[in-house]
């Protein structure tokens, strides 16, 4: 191992609190801390001023106070590329994408390592809520000791070549620490808002957002058993499990969406929150990556997170022959959601994950959800 | 590490006597040139020797200087300034796409503006051809700006005979002499034009100053209202100290200037002939004859603009490329754009090289060596 002084550590750096606090600790810890700013996707304000600017200005002023240089990357042709494009295709066969999931595979892991690379890093960093652990030259990821803000769901796909040149330095630290890290240090960033939403987005009306490249398609509202009860602007808009926006009034439960019909443009909608259409007991999922690089090959229980931001659940986990996995759950579960990552962990180490393709229930695809 | 700049076309090291001969104005002189009084006096004698002293080494009568807070401002003057005052005589203007962008963001303004303005083709080599100036000449054409050498290629521009095109036509001829000035010898009757956009600190003089030559007779409003300074053609309060320090960098520079050419060209030399020795490959990209000893751009086959910059700066060696945008990615050069077009890999694998006085020949050959050394890492 290197003398950190002569090892070189690129940082992510967002003009977040997150990524400022990362390399802050670096410099502290005597790292030769690099911090570069992304700029993935081009958009410019009503003065013509471009959108990403004011979140540069932060890094300039955060690396400033640490005295280490900063610089500008441009990923946008690659974002576009690998990550917007998947974006829209999932939309167009009705699914649910994850872009951050995409993102960090393809850009921040993948064209962005190889950019730090390419500056002589050693590691590179980002301000992730995660932890990286060395076992006799393999490694493993775990969660973030700050449950709430573990980021693994996103980091799912990181490979043993990744793992091997990543450093997570807030990993071990609760979010009101780097907080409290960030204030103490007088940092620019400290009571900067988190960044919401998908990253390209950014604060703007998500729907608008959608319809300047896809065009919407509106359609009818059913239940499944073909009664209508209203009309849908177009099912890119919706997602299961959903109840804000289907203005379906009248007596009873509120109504949620169940599923979606693309070939006939039918927006499945059902009342109660927990209705029986929501409910599934296995899926399907492909693009699985294993965090320690060996594929099982025998099923295994486990435990997994369907979404961001949800408790684990039992699971057992079924290498499939044609090379995809099915899962099936201890327990039914709730707006199983195809696009999303399906994601396995055994204690506090994240395993890896893969998309969800299909939704089973008794063993049979539920052919409405897309 | 030594750090090792070559960017001196972006800002150059202010002159050691340049800064002395400033010093003192700060300190005493800080009456207001408009001023009657004796305080005002000094200041004023101070602004007006400055200018005398500009327009004598251009061969230009005094009155024809009007100080700028610096490049930008001088160009904005000249070319916003004549389009509006001279209107009814037409509206068209013609530029070239190789501008600076305070050139090119001034006239896009005034197409905005109902004025039409036509950008004309540079050669492969970086260079406007004067037939095609003459090809977009028209009769409503009112202002024709063109620079002498370009800030990103360093190729120097056919003034003069675009200046004899145009003696006959009505247009005004603005140049914006930025990278030339230091290097070039400049006479105004010589070159024919009527109005030149000069800044103080591309040679080695201080920020925050700069001057438009303005021909005698030239028809011309003002862009920013205020005071009676500078002949009503420029309100607000002379900048004494830095028309001192701008005086200071002329002077030096006229008597240093066949010294510089000399001691640039053979650091570019060197340069390339290192990159040579080490066996990188790489292209000059503009023209080999026409262009000016202190800029060389060298397109590196393979690399990638940003990541060399970065490399670059982490090894010491400071140089640049294109522009960058707010949010500080290097955005693809027009210059280059539009010498090879748009889609041309050197668009986004070329570094500009830039020496001046912060050189000396022991720097030239260490950068070279380690562009090399960075060179072949990524190759």
């Amino acid at each position: 191992m290197k003398d950190p002084k002569d090892t070189r550590v690129v940082v992510g750096m967002s003009g977040g609190v997150d990524s400022s606090v990362a390399a802050l600790l670096l410099k502290e810890q005597g790292y030769d801390v690099v911090g570069i700013f992304m700029k993935n996707w081009d958009d410019t304000d009503e003065n013509g001023v471009c959108t990403a600017t004011e979140d540069y200005e932060d890094v300039i002023r955060v690396c400033n106070q640490l005295d280490i240089p900063y610089f500008a990357v441009n990923f946008e042709k690659q974002y576009w590329d690998k990550v917007f494009t998947y974006f829209l295709d999932e939309y167009k066969k009705g699914r649910t994408p994850n872009p951050d999931v995409m993102c960090n595979k393809e850009i921040k892991f993948k064209a962005f390592m190889d950019h730090a690379m390419s500056l002589g890093a050693d590691y590179l960093a980002t301000g992730h809520y995660a932890q990286v652990r060395e076992n006799d030259g393999t490694y493993e990821m775990l969660r973030g000791v700050d449950h709430n803000k573990d980021q693994t769901y996103f980091l799912n796909q990181l490979s043993q070549e990744v793992l091997a040149k990543v450093m997570f330095p807030l990993g071990h630290l609760e979010k009101k620490e780097v907080r409290a890290i960030a204030e103490e240090h007088g940092l620019a960033t400290a009571k900067k808002k988190d960044s919401t939403g998908i990253c390209f987005i950014g604060e703007r009306n998500f729907k608008e957002f959608l319809s300047e490249y896809l065009p919407a398609q509106p359609g009818n509202m059913e239940t499944l058993d073909g009664e209508v009860k209203g009309k849908h602007d177009g099912l890119m808009y919706y997602t299961l499990g959903q109840r804000q926006g289907l203005g379906i009034g009248g007596a009873g439960d509120p109504w949620f969406v169940v599923g979606k019909n693309v070939k006939d443009n039918i927006l499945y909608v059902g009342q109660g929150f927990h209705h029986d259409a929501l409910y599934s007991d296995g899926l399907i999922a492909s693009e699985a990556s294993w965090t320690k690089g060996d594929v099982p090959t025998e099923s295994f229980k486990c435990t997994a997170k369907f979404r961001y931001r949800q408790e684990d659940s039992g699971v057992t986990v079924y290498p499939m022959e044609d090379g995809t996995w099915k899962v099936m759950f201890d327990e039914p579960e709730r707006a199983i959601t195809p696009g999303q990552a399906v994601v396995f962990y055994d204690g506090e180490v994240c395993l890896g994950g893969a998309t969800i393709d299909v939704v089973l229930k008794q063993d049979e695809a539920i052919t409405y959800v897309g | 590490m030594k750090s090792i700049y070559l960017d001196h076309a972006a800002t150059s090291p202010v002159h050691p006597k340049v800064i002395e001969e400033m010093m003192p104005v700060y300190k005493d002189v800080y009456g207001n040139p408009s001023s009657v009084h004796q305080f005002g006096r000094k200041a004023r004698r101070i602004l007006d020797e400055g200018r005398g002293r500009i327009a004598h080494g251009l061969g230009a009568n005094e009155k024809e200087i009007v100080f700028t807070s610096g490049g930008t401002e001088a160009d904005n003057l000249a070319i916003i300034g004549t389009a509006r005052a001279n209107r009814s005589k037409g509206k068209h203007i013609i530029t070239t796409s190789i501008e600076h962008h305070a050139t090119l963001h001034a006239v896009e303004y005034l197409e905005s503006n109902d004025f039409e303005v036509t950008y004309l083709p540079v050669n492969a080599g970086g260079i406007v051809e004067v037939d095609d100036v003459k090809a977009a000449l028209r009769e409503d054409t009112i202002l024709v700006s063109i620079m002498m050498v370009n800030n990103e290629t360093g190729a120097i521009q056919p003034i003069e005979e675009i200046a004899a095109l145009l003696k006959e036509h009505q247009a005004y001829f603005h140049s914006d002499i930025v990278q030339a000035y230091g290097l070039m010898n400049v006479d105004v009757s010589q070159l024919g034009v009527d109005l030149m956009a000069v800044s103080g600190h591309k040679i080695n003089g201080p920020k925050g100053i700069g001057f438009l030559y303005i021909r005698e007779g030239t028809v011309m409003e003002s862009l920013q209202y205020g005071g009676e300074q500078e002949r009503k053609r420029r309100a607000g309060t002379e900048n004494i100290p830095a028309v001192q320090g701008l005086k200071t960098a002329v002077e030096i520079m006229e008597a240093e200037r066949s010294t510089y050419k000399e001691k640039y060209l053979h650091y570019k030399q060197l340069f390339l002939q290192t990159l040579e020795d080490e066996n990188i490959s790489f292209e000059v990209n503009g023209s080999h004859e026409k262009t000016i000893e202190s800029i060389v751009n060298i397109s590196f086959p393979g690399m990638n603009v940003e990541t060399l910059l970065t490399n670059f700066d982490l090894s010491g060696i400071a140089a640049s490329s294109g522009s960058a945008c707010t949010a500080g990615s290097v955005e693809p050069s027009h210059v280059l754009s539009a010498m090879f077009g748009s889609d041309h890999p050197k668009t986004t694998n070329s570094i500009r090289f830039s020496f001046g006085l912060a050189n000396n020949e022991e720097d030239i050959t260490e950068a070279a060596r380690r562009v090399s050394q960075i060179i072949k890492r990524l190759a």
